[in-house]
């Protein structure tokens, strides 16, 4: 095991007067977001007295609590407690996680920033297509836009900066890609990302009674599809012709 | 017969509030609810029902509303000019307004926030639990001119109260607890502590930059800090060096450095400053911080015990009228009530 942080990791911080995060580095790898994603699990599990919701970052585990019904002092000792359980660095993923199969589109007028992208990781827009379709990744954290994910990690090449200017306008499921992540975007949004795959998947869907499809720590596989089989997915609702199977 | 509103025309920042959609910072969905949750519980002392109810919440600006029945409404928050059929209403208050009756909401006169409420609530489709409005999201209802507001179950017996608002209005001090990254400014916190800032022009329910004369604040770290969880409250420190203090429907990861955070019982002060108010910040020690939001809470809690009426003020006549006309007490004030 590689980059686990040194060791005054991990930390746990108020965050404000009704807040504690508890952090297991500063800055994102592997190790720290799997740390992240396995305490939030345990601490669901635990279901502590006064935690009023939880949620993880891409390396850190946030608590929110009222801190008129649990003392601080009090809930900064119950964390101390779960955290000590155990070596966080060297935990199992969670259970329940998913592996979904999300078809995109690479290049063509539909994902314009392929080439561009594969040309800044120095690549052929080939190998970049098969590198991207075939690097299974994992939902490091949900931010930004609700139900949105933030997907890594992608190969060295990929450690590509975001554009300065921001593109004014990428459509609702646009994968773009940057700093050796991916992110789809459930909303029509300008973003400094590049442009460089487009799926069919609505990722939030406020009315359903399953508004949020991806979860923190489920992991994803973008195969590549042509244009026709992107129109049938299109039409295949609002999973795009996406599939999931639980991760065993 | 269909009880609601009609928007006839809509300033430019009218959305629905109650008080946001707790539990889904996971999945990047900010609580968002009224930029002033104040206003609501003051409102709902008012009418006696559930601060949990829709209101209309109006930035900077109302609009003209027609009631489709006889409604009982309230004016909280930000003072603005309001009349009812030309005859003026005072602020902070119940009302009766009559069914056909047109209410005309201008410019706010201090603060920023007021809200129009109606006993009843109004009673828009629920959410993933929320009526609010929340834009960034595109979930609630987005209120323009035509919308037809439905309106709950109601009562129409609260009409002419008056009620004595919580102090926010016009800047003042705002306490601040610390966060995680406000070590990284132990050079420049006695600095930010004595520095009066005023509210810049821009802001949202997003949140509220600050300016100031004496130069930007800046982190040991620069702005290379990593995206972390953020929330209501928090003052970042953008890439110029001006503190933003994030509002209700902030983001739920950001990645510029945390300063500090505003308490919750003060974070209404920062919403409802206009610009060019003139807001500092302090910041409290765990022990003060718990005493300020618990007194804060309590405050709340006794607002329904505060409520006057509002039977001398020439105002009031209206009202007083309005209110016997509906309950059938007198006859002959069809003439007032078009």
């Amino acid at each position: 095991m590689t980059d686990i942080p040194e060791n005054r990791w991990p930390a746990l911080r108020p965050m404000g007067i009704g807040g504690f995060l508890v952090s297991f580095g500063d800055q994102l790898s592997e190790p720290a977001n799997r740390a992240a994603l396995a305490f939030r699990a345990a601490l669901e599990r635990a279901s502590l007295d006064g935690v009023e919701e939880s949620s993880t970052s891409l390396v850190s585990c946030f608590v929110r609590f009222d801190p008129l019904a649990v003392a601080p002092d009090q809930m900064r000792g119950r964390l101390t407690e779960v955290l000590q359980v155990q070596d966080w660095y060297a935990a199992a993923l969670p259970e329940g996680r998913r592996l979904w199969r999300i078809p995109a589109v690479y290049g063509t007028d539909l994902a314009p920033q392929l080439a561009e992208a594969a040309g800044a990781a120095g690549l052929s827009e080939e190998a970049a297509i098969t590198a991207l379709s075939e690097t299974r990744v994992r939902v490091q954290t949900i931010g930004f836009a609700p139900g949105m994910p933030y997907l890594g990690e992608l190969p060295k090449a990929w450690d590509i900066p975001r554009q300065t200017a921001l593109t004014p306008r990428v459509p609702l499921g646009a994968l773009c890609v940057a700093i050796r992540q991916l992110v789809l975007f459930p909303v029509t949004t300008p973003t400094g990302w590049r442009h460089v795959g487009q799926t069919a998947i609505q990722l939030f869907r406020p009315q359903s009674t399953n508004p949020f499809v991806l979860r923190p720590g489920d992991e994803v596989l973008f195969p590549a599809i042509s244009r026709e089989e992107f129109e049938n997915c299109k039409k295949a609702g609002p999973d795009g012709g996406a599939t999931s199977e639980v991760i065993r | 017969m269909t009880r609601s509103l009609i928007i006839q025309s809509a300033g430019p920042g009218l959305s629905l509030q109650d008080m946001g959609r707790a539990g889904y910072l996971a999945m990047g969905l900010s609580r968002g609810g009224a930029a002033d949750p104040v206003a609501l519980v003051e409102g709902a002392a008012l009418l006696g029902q559930s601060a949990d109810l829709a209101a209309l919440e109006m930035a900077g600006m109302g609009g003209r509303f027609a009631a489709t029945c006889d409604l009982c409404i309230v004016l909280t928050g930000a003072e603005m000019q309001a009349d009812l059929d030309g005859q003026a209403l005072r602020w902070n208050a119940s009302h009766i307004m009559p069914k056909g009756s047109v209410l005309t909401i201008g410019a706010a006169r201090r603060g920023t926030y007021g809200y129009l409420g109606v006993a009843g609530g109004f009673d828009v489709p629920s959410v993933l639990g929320s009526r609010s409005t929340h834009v960034a999201a595109g979930i609630g209802v987005l209120p323009t001119e035509g919308t037809e507001l439905p309106v709950g179950k109601q009562r129409l017996d609260q009409a002419g109260q008056f009620i004595q608002p919580l102090d926010r209005f016009g800047g003042g001090t705002v306490r601040v607890a610390p966060s995680v990254q406000t070590h990284l400014f132990r050079n420049d916190l006695q600095r930010f502590e004595k520095t009066a800032f005023t509210r810049d022009m821009r802001g949202n329910r997003m949140g509220v930059r600050m300016e100031s004369e004496t130069g930007g604040f800046g982190s040991d770290l620069g702005l290379t800090v990593l995206s972390e969880v953020i929330m209501p409250g928090d003052i970042q420190i953008t890439g110029d060096g001006s503190p933003f203090v994030l509002l209700s429907e902030c983001q739920t990861t950001g990645g510029y450095p945390r300063i500090g955070t505003v308490l919750p019982c003060d974070l209404p002060r920062v919403a409802q400053a206009r610009p060019g108010d003139t807001l500092t910040f302090r910041f409290v020690q765990m022990d003060e911080a718990l005493e300020a939001e618990s007194a804060h809470r309590t405050a709340l809690e006794k607002l329904s015990g505060t409520l006057q009426p509002m039977i001398r003020n020439p105002h009031d006549m209206n009202d007083l009228l309005s209110y016997e006309f509906i309950s059938g007490v007198i006859a002959g004030t069809e003439e007032d009530t078009p």
